[in-house]
This record gives C-alpha cells, structure tokens and sequence, in this order.
C-alpha cells in the first residue's frame, strides 16, 4: 500500500481527529499523512527493524511488535481506527487478527490484493498462478499466504458479526464501485461490530 | 558540587551534607533547553564519555553512545553525568565520613532509592539553572531512573529514553542480587559493613557478586560463541579448585577487575534500590495508574536475548503508556548480546538512537 493515490483514498475512509493504530505501518507513510492532514494521532505496528527506523524519521509512533503474537498490549475499543493495509494476506492466524482488530478499534479498515480481479482470473484459466503488478510473487515465493477475494472478505466479515460500512475497490488510483470484484486489484473494508 | 541542605529520602531518613560529582558534555544553548541527562546504572558513574587528559584508556561508560557526531550527538545537546549518592565514584557515599559521627558511613549509609536519585540529580539541575531537560537517557538502573524522572518530575522532560530496563524486578532479578549480596556480607572482611576501620576489603565478596552479576548480563547463546566449552588448557586436569574452562577464567577476571575498584556497601545499596523500585506499587500494582501522571513522550529499546530485562518487561511499560495515551515508540532490536547489548553499538539500535536524537534536537532547535 504505498501507491500515494491509495493510502489518500483510505486516509478519506478516517474521520480527522481519529486516534488510529495502524497494523503493518510500513515506513509510517500514512500515520504521518493522517497526522499531517487530518490532525490524527496514534501509532504502528511494525516488526521491521529498517521501517522501524524510517517511522521514526517520520516522527511517527511506532511500536516493534510481530502481529502473529496478537494485540493483548491494547485494550478494548481503545482506537477510534485500527487500519490493517495490505497486511492481513501476510498473516497466517487471518481470521483471529480481524477479531482482535475489531476489538482493539470501534472502527477496522482493511485492505488487501483482490484476488479475483479479472486478470488473475485470466491467468488462472489459463493455467498458472497469477503474476501481477499487486501480485508480483511467483506462487512458491510469495509473503502473501492468505490470498482472497472481495467476495470472501464480505463472508468472512459476516461469520465474525461484523457490520461492514464502506466496501469498494481501487484500481489505478481510482475508487470501483461497481463489480469491484472482478475490476478492482485491492479491496478496502471499513467495518465495525454492529 | 556540594549541598548543605539535606536531602529528604523515601526512607524518612535524609541525606545531609553531602555532595556529587557530575561531568558535562558540550554546551548550554541560550535557551537553556538543549540539555540531557544520562543516567547510570550499577558499576558507572558520572564519567559518561570521553576520556580525561592523559589517559587515553579512561573512556566513559558510553563513549560509543555519546560524543560528538555520536547518536547523542555533544555538539548538538548538553549532556550531563551525575554520580548517585551511595556510589563510589566521587559523590557521597558509604566510604566517606558521617558528618554526624565522623567515621566512614559504612553500613550506616541510609538505604537511597531511584527516587532519591532522581530527587538528587533534579537538585543538581536546578543548580545549573535548567528547568526542563531535552531529555533523560538511561539502560537498565539508569532506564528505572529515566522512567522515574517522568513520574516525579513530569514537566522537567521532553523525552524519556528507556532501554533494556523493567518496571520492577521480578522475583528471579531479586533473587540474583541478594545471592551477591550475601556474598558480601558473608565475606570475614566485611565487618557489617564497616571494613574501613579494618582496613580490610570483602573482596571475595565483591568478587562473587560480580561473577553472578555477569552471569545474568550475558545470553546463554552470547556465552556460549564466546567460550563454549573451551579449555585454559589442552585437556582436562582432574583438579576440582583450578581453573580448567574459559568461562571461570574469564569470570574469575572480572570478579578480580571489579573487587579493585567497586566498594562492597555500595553494590549492597544499588542492589536494594533495584530490588525496592516499583512505580505500580503505589498504585495497587496498576502500572497504567502509576502513568497517569507522566507528560513527556517515550522512547523503549528491549534486546530479545535479554533474559535479566527480557521484551515482556519493557511491553509491560508500553502497554502502561499506551494506555494512557501516551507518545511512544518501542524498539526490540534483535541482538544475541543479552542485557549487555544497551552497552554494545549494535547498529540498528544505534541508527534508531541517533534519528531519535534528531528528533529531538530539531524540536529544541539545538
């Protein structure tokens, strides 16, 4: 999620004032866009020691943590968002961390690649895992060891009484609303627990 | 710098009379605002970086931390040293003379805590005429006093560095420094603690305390690349008393070092106040309530060999900070050293240090 264009479009998702943990902050791009336009606060959560170093070059609150061990050091609803981008298909306990980041947030945002978008479909019927610019991995490389859809996301948020408020997809820097998945290569899901 | 006026301690009892030693680095900008205070632990002192005139192997404790161009960069920040009452190394202590017996304190040297530390460097501060530190640094005892400053001092920091320290001692912590304890007080040379008239000094003691000591600063992987099972000599000698392993060599060599120039009331009285410091003790043993009243912004480094100040604890902290809503930022650099690593220039945690500092200095314009 460092395409600028995306993390504006889900920075749009997040009321300004917001205190927001950032599951997977990266380099803290966009806690310090959320702090910079939107007069957020708030930390991420990062196991990298070299993004580690780059939020805090950014000034941004970071806190070195490895997400498979879960969120037991925040409370309940102690967020006002909690945003897991392009972080949940690294993850092997996927489901347990959507619990936790429904519980730790009054608000979650996620997003991840589409797995269904139409050209991994095409590559897909034609025989071979697909290799695309948001899936640029080889099948027996890839970090990405949870890979779904837009559609399995809406059943999956379901199963866990999640209510979800806001779903579209982005492709090329552009919101997709209609038929996101099957058009889109992201998916973004902002939800709560009803 | 000497005091006259007695410094009350947590105890009930005061500390009269009595003066500390302190080393500063770099300069007091006009503001008045650049300075940080380093913080040591149990065998440092206030001799923080550089070296004295003449002696080119008289480094300071964290010469590879602090110093010009260095992560706490002396040309950019005032740093300041300050020894602890009850240490050795200038500042008074329990080799030095009661003004109310005139003997050696000794054993009578009152029992101080980090409280008290942080009480008796703030007096210090207020002297230099600074009323708001940049920021407080320390690893270990020193990363207690840090996290102390915060809670008693709320409005004289910007920032706490914490690195490698615990919100308190864990049953198995307490347990290491009173087996070294005992191994002073049961020293014949230790007299209760008043060996000065003896003229003698528990160094078997001293010794043993810091052989246990090293022990706990070390990982067991740490240990293992550096000695493993290699022998002082080409094979085994069937002696029970003889050094025979690398590891009691290099031990017995420390122990040795330490007894030459560490006095024993003192490791007594630093040991106790690690064992005493416990912020969330006043608070039902609610860390998160004991925060409450900190205002600086946080800055927590753990290193996952640690085994004396393992991650949990300082998680521990973060947890009780983020509770409050708190700035903080916590790193856990992977380093195989153990509790020694806060010492060492692991680069990542150096890279972080030193970006911190830059923080830091932009926001006081230093």
């Amino acid at each position: 999620m460092s395409d600028r264009k995306d993390i504006e479009l889900i920075a749009d998702l997040v009321p300004p004032g917001s205190r927001v943990l950032d599951l997977g902050c990266g380099t803290g791009e966009l806690l310090a866009h959320l702090r910079d336009t939107r007069q957020c606060t708030g930390y991420g959560i990062e196991i990298d020691d070299a993004n580690v170093l780059a939020c805090t070059q950014r000034g941004v609150d970071v806190i070195q943590l490895n997400l498979e061990d879960g969120l037991a050091i925040f409370e309940d609803q102690s967020f006002d968002v909690v945003l897991q981008l392009s972080t949940l298909q690294h993850l092997r306990n996927t489901e347990r961390m959507l619990q936790e980041t429904a519980r730790v947030g009054r608000v979650g945002i996620v997003s991840f690649p589409n797995f269904a978008h139409w050209p991994n479909r095409l590559q897909i019927a034609a025989g071979r895992m697909p290799v695309t610019r948001v899936l640029p991995y080889q099948w027996y490389d890839t970090p990405n060891i949870r890979v779904g859809t837009f559609k399995d996301f809406e059943v999956l948020a379901g199963k866990n009484g999640l209510r979800v408020r806001e779903a579209f997809g982005i492709q090329g820097g552009r919101v997709v609303r209609t038929f996101p998945n099957l058009l889109a290569s992201v998916a973004v899901f902002k939800f709560d627990r009803g | 710098m000497h005091f006259a006026e007695p410094l009350p301690l947590k105890s009930g009892a005061a500390l009269r009379d009595y003066t500390l030693v302190y080393e500063t680095y770099g300069t007091l900008n006009a503001a008045r605002d650049n300075a940080v205070l380093v913080c040591h632990a149990l065998n440092a002192s206030h001799h923080v970086a550089g070296t004295y005139d003449g002696q080119p192997k008289s480094e300071g404790w964290w010469d590879n931390l602090v110093g010009p161009g260095k992560p706490l960069d002396t040309t950019k920040f005032f740093v300041i040293g300050i020894n602890n009452p009850g240490s050795c190394f200038g500042s008074t202590g329990p080799m030095q003379v009661d003004p109310s017996t005139d003997q050696p304190y000794g054993a009578h040297f009152p029992v101080v805590t980090v409280e008290d530390w942080v009480d008796a460097q703030a007096r210090l501060l207020d002297r230099l005429g600074i009323t708001q530190l940049a920021a407080v640094l320390g690893g270990s005892l020193g990363g207690m006093q840090a996290l102390s400053w915060s809670l008693r001092h709320p409005d004289r920091l910007r920032h706490c560095i914490a690195v490698a320290t615990a919100p308190n001692l864990s049953a198995q912590n307490i347990a290491f420094n009173e087996v070294a304890r005992r191994a002073i007080v049961t020293d014949p040379d230790f007299h209760g603690g008043h060996f000065y008239a003896y003229g003698t000094v528990p160094k078997r003691g001293l010794r043993v305390a810091r052989m246990i000591g090293h022990i706990t600063y070390l990982s067991d992987d740490s240990m293992e690349a550096k000695f493993g099972r290699s022998l002082k000599g080409e094979a085994f000698g069937y002696s029970t008393q003889d050094i025979e392993f690398e590891i009691e060599s290099y031990l017995r060599y420390q122990g040795d070092k330490f007894s030459d120039y560490f006095d024993a009331n003192t490791y007594l009285l630093i040991t106790r106040a690690l064992d005493y410091f416990d912020p969330a003790g006043e608070h039902g043993g609610d860390l998160t309530a004991a925060f409450a009243k900190a205002r600086c912004k946080f800055q927590l480094v753990s290193f996952t060999t640690d085994w004396r100040f393992s991650p949990a604890r300082s998680r521990e902290i973060v947890k009780a900070l983020l509770d409050n809503h708190l700035s903080v930022s916590y790193a856990e650099i992977d380093a195989p050293h153990g509790h020694d690593a806060f010492l060492l220039d692991d680069s990542r945690y150096h890279a972080l240090l030193k970006q911190r500092f830059a923080n830091i200095a932009a926001e006081v314009r230093a």
